[in-house]
């Protein structure tokens, strides 16, 4: 409150002093050297890491040749676009990033709400602390680290075959030999590693429920079941929409990491997506199509973050939007 | 307190089940892979659960211990990790603490600039061109100058630091004190929580990434742990999805070696995870950007 208040006056003065506005500043700059000093490692940093970068994207519209540089390489207008849309190959890369995210999201949303609410009724503090650290454990390891253990784990004569043998399904299943298996894979896989981590947001949320509301429940004769339907969930709720639109957001990106390190040959057809094409445009060196594509996913990922933020600050009173 | 219904009663007892269930079914890979780790060729190659060795054998790790890029991988990586981790931390500090200040010169400006790096990514193909016209190709300086500044951290310790009261920075600067010294002296001791927060997550995120040991590095030297189990483990996929035909020791001792190096490789972490949890757990509350 005092906050804004001060930054109205603050911007006050600035209008009414209006000419000298720069000047101000400038005056402020030299004063404030110290503090600008110390900013300059991590602005030169970002401005040449995060910012560079984006000068490097105008190879996209370019006919990019190691020899020529980025700079002196001939502009060739919407041509790599042209080429990137031409074929089949880009629009089903371009599918299969929407649909393994979808699907992924469609189940990895769910699963830990259901842990989280599984994890608050459980009496024992010791078995959920047990569960809640045994859970968590997957999400501290990569993707190489974890594809090395489920290559073994599910591998034809892996212990989850010797499983399905026991319960009675003969025939060695080949987890990665097709592609919606792949698929469907890639879904128990995400669980694993993010289900415990995620449920984290979830059970944090729940512990802030105001306890009197149970109490009331109870004075009414609600039963847990109850309790939970009518308070927890609703309680909830902002939280589970927050991190679906936020999702949304990131539609585009269906996990390199995952995927990159999981896939073989005989999948391709399903599993290959926008950032693993772009890898392989740049593996036979043609960069120019590469970096249309990247430009292509970055764009419509900054135009959905964007929306997907706006959205989730309407409808919460901008209390949950990322910024 | 209401005594709970009999049907309470039963779901509170399949609900333990259940969750010990989930928690068991988290780990069982772990203690898989570790079982086969510790375990012979031929003790590998036995259909099991392998819930835990038969008998020990170390002859995987003797083999994984025998190669000599698995300690060059081993230095590279832990040097980065210590190395980019300090680094990030000093750096984000000193780029959080005057983005904290009030009186902070051009700071509207230099926030947007802040997000619309954390919102807009310029693709691995311009950052692979830029990192080879600096000549970092194939130099260890990439491992660590590009993720020195995160703009997510920097959002986090500059919300932090502007929740410290002003008041004590004010006398400190009464005192004499150059801001360089408020920051050390001052700002840094207050904050221990938030920056091992922040330094542990880098940490862990040095420990596995990999994408820049995969496209900038070519010596093998310089190569980091993550890449050194990839070509294993890429290398044990080839030789498990041949399928049933191929159940020879050669593909079981492969098997044994890969879970060894897995093994190896998140042993640090395995090793600090108990004792750092609710550091972990407190970042995730401190996303948020807002303030």
């Amino acid at each position: 409150m005092n906050y804004s208040g001060m930054k109205r006056k603050e911007q006050n003065t600035a209008t009414k002093k209006g000419l000298f506005c720069k000047n101000e500043t400038i005056r402020s700059c030299i004063k404030h050297y110290d503090l600008l000093l110390m900013v300059l490692p991590g602005l030169l940093l970002l401005l040449v890491f995060r910012y560079g970068p984006i000068y490097g994207l105008t190879i996209a519209f370019k006919d990019f040749t190691m020899s020529n540089g980025i700079w002196g390489s001939a502009w060739n207008g919407l041509e790599n676009f042209k080429r990137l849309f031409a074929g089949n190959e880009f629009g089903k890369v371009f599918k299969n990033t929407v649909v393994i995210s979808l699907i992924k999201l469609l189940f990895t949303l769910p699963a830990p709400i259901v842990l989280a609410l599984l994890l608050n009724e459980l009496k024992a503090l010791k078995v959920k602390k047990v569960v809640q650290t045994c859970t968590y454990i997957p999400y501290f390891f990569s993707w190489i680290v974890l594809s090395g253990i489920i290559t073994s784990v599910f591998s034809v004569r892996g212990p989850i075959n010797l499983l399905l043998s026991l319960i009675g399904i003969e025939k060695p299943i080949e987890f990665f030999g097709n592609g919606t298996m792949f698929i469907l894979m890639l879904v128990i896989t995400e669980i694993w590693k993010s289900c415990g981590w995620n449920s984290i947001l979830y059970i944090a949320t729940i512990s802030g429920i105001d306890e009197s509301l149970y109490e009331a429940a109870k004075i009414d004769g609600a039963n847990r079941w109850r309790q939970t339907l009518s308070i927890t969930i609703p309680s909830i709720i902002p939280t589970i929409v927050t991190v679906f639109i936020l999702n949304l957001g990131g539609v585009l990106n269906a996990g390199f990491d995952q995927i990159y390190n999981l896939y073989n040959p005989t999948v391709y057809d399903v599993s290959d997506i926008i950032d693993t094409y772009v890898l392989r445009r740049m593996e036979v060196m043609d960069y120019s199509l590469g970096t249309a594509a990247g430009l292509f996913k970055s764009v419509i990922s900054l135009v959905l973050v964007v929306l997907s933020n706006w959205f989730v600050n309407s409808i919460s009173n901008n209390e949950l939007g990322l910024w | 307190m209401i005594k709970s219904t009999l049907g309470e009663k039963i779901f509170s007892f399949f609900n333990t089940i259940f969750l010990i269930f989930v928690a068991f079914v988290s780990v069982y890979p772990l203690l898989y892979t570790l079982s086969i780790s510790l375990s012979s060729a031929a003790e590998a190659a036995r259909m099991g659960f392998h819930l835990y060795p038969r008998e020990i054998s170390l002859s995987a790790y003797k083999m994984v211990f025998a190669n000599e890029e698995l300690y060059q991988a081993y230095g590279n990586t832990i040097a980065r990790t210590v190395l980019g981790t300090a680094g990030a931390l000093i750096v984000t500090s000193m780029f959080a603490y005057p983005m904290s200040r009030s009186h902070m010169p051009l700071k509207r400006p230099i926030m947007l600039i802040l997000i619309f790096a954390m919102l807009f990514d310029g693709g691995i193909i311009p950052l692979y061109l830029l990192i080879k016209n600096f000549g970092l190709i194939d130099n260890r300086l990439v491992y660590i100058l590009p993720s020195l500044i995160s703009a997510y951290n920097c959002i986090i310790l500059i919300n932090s630091f502007k929740a410290l009261p002003e008041s004590l920075m004010e006398s400190a600067k009464l005192d004499g004190a150059s801001e360089m010294t408020i920051l050390f002296r001052i700002i840094i001791p207050l904050s221990k929580p938030v920056l091992a927060t922040v330094g542990l997550w880098a940490a862990v995120g040095h420990w596995n990434t990999w994408m820049d040991g995969l496209l900038y590095i070519n010596s093998n030297d310089k190569q980091i742990l993550q890449i050194f189990l990839q070509r294993i483990v890429k290398q044990s996929q080839l030789s498990m999805e041949s399928g049933l035909t191929n159940v020879d020791v050669m593909s079981y001792t492969s098997e044994t070696i890969t879970s060894a190096t897995i093994m190896v490789t998140i042993l640090p972490i395995l090793l600090v995870y108990p004792y750092i949890q609710k550091y972990f757990v407190k970042g995730i509350m401190l996303g948020s950007v807002k303030g």
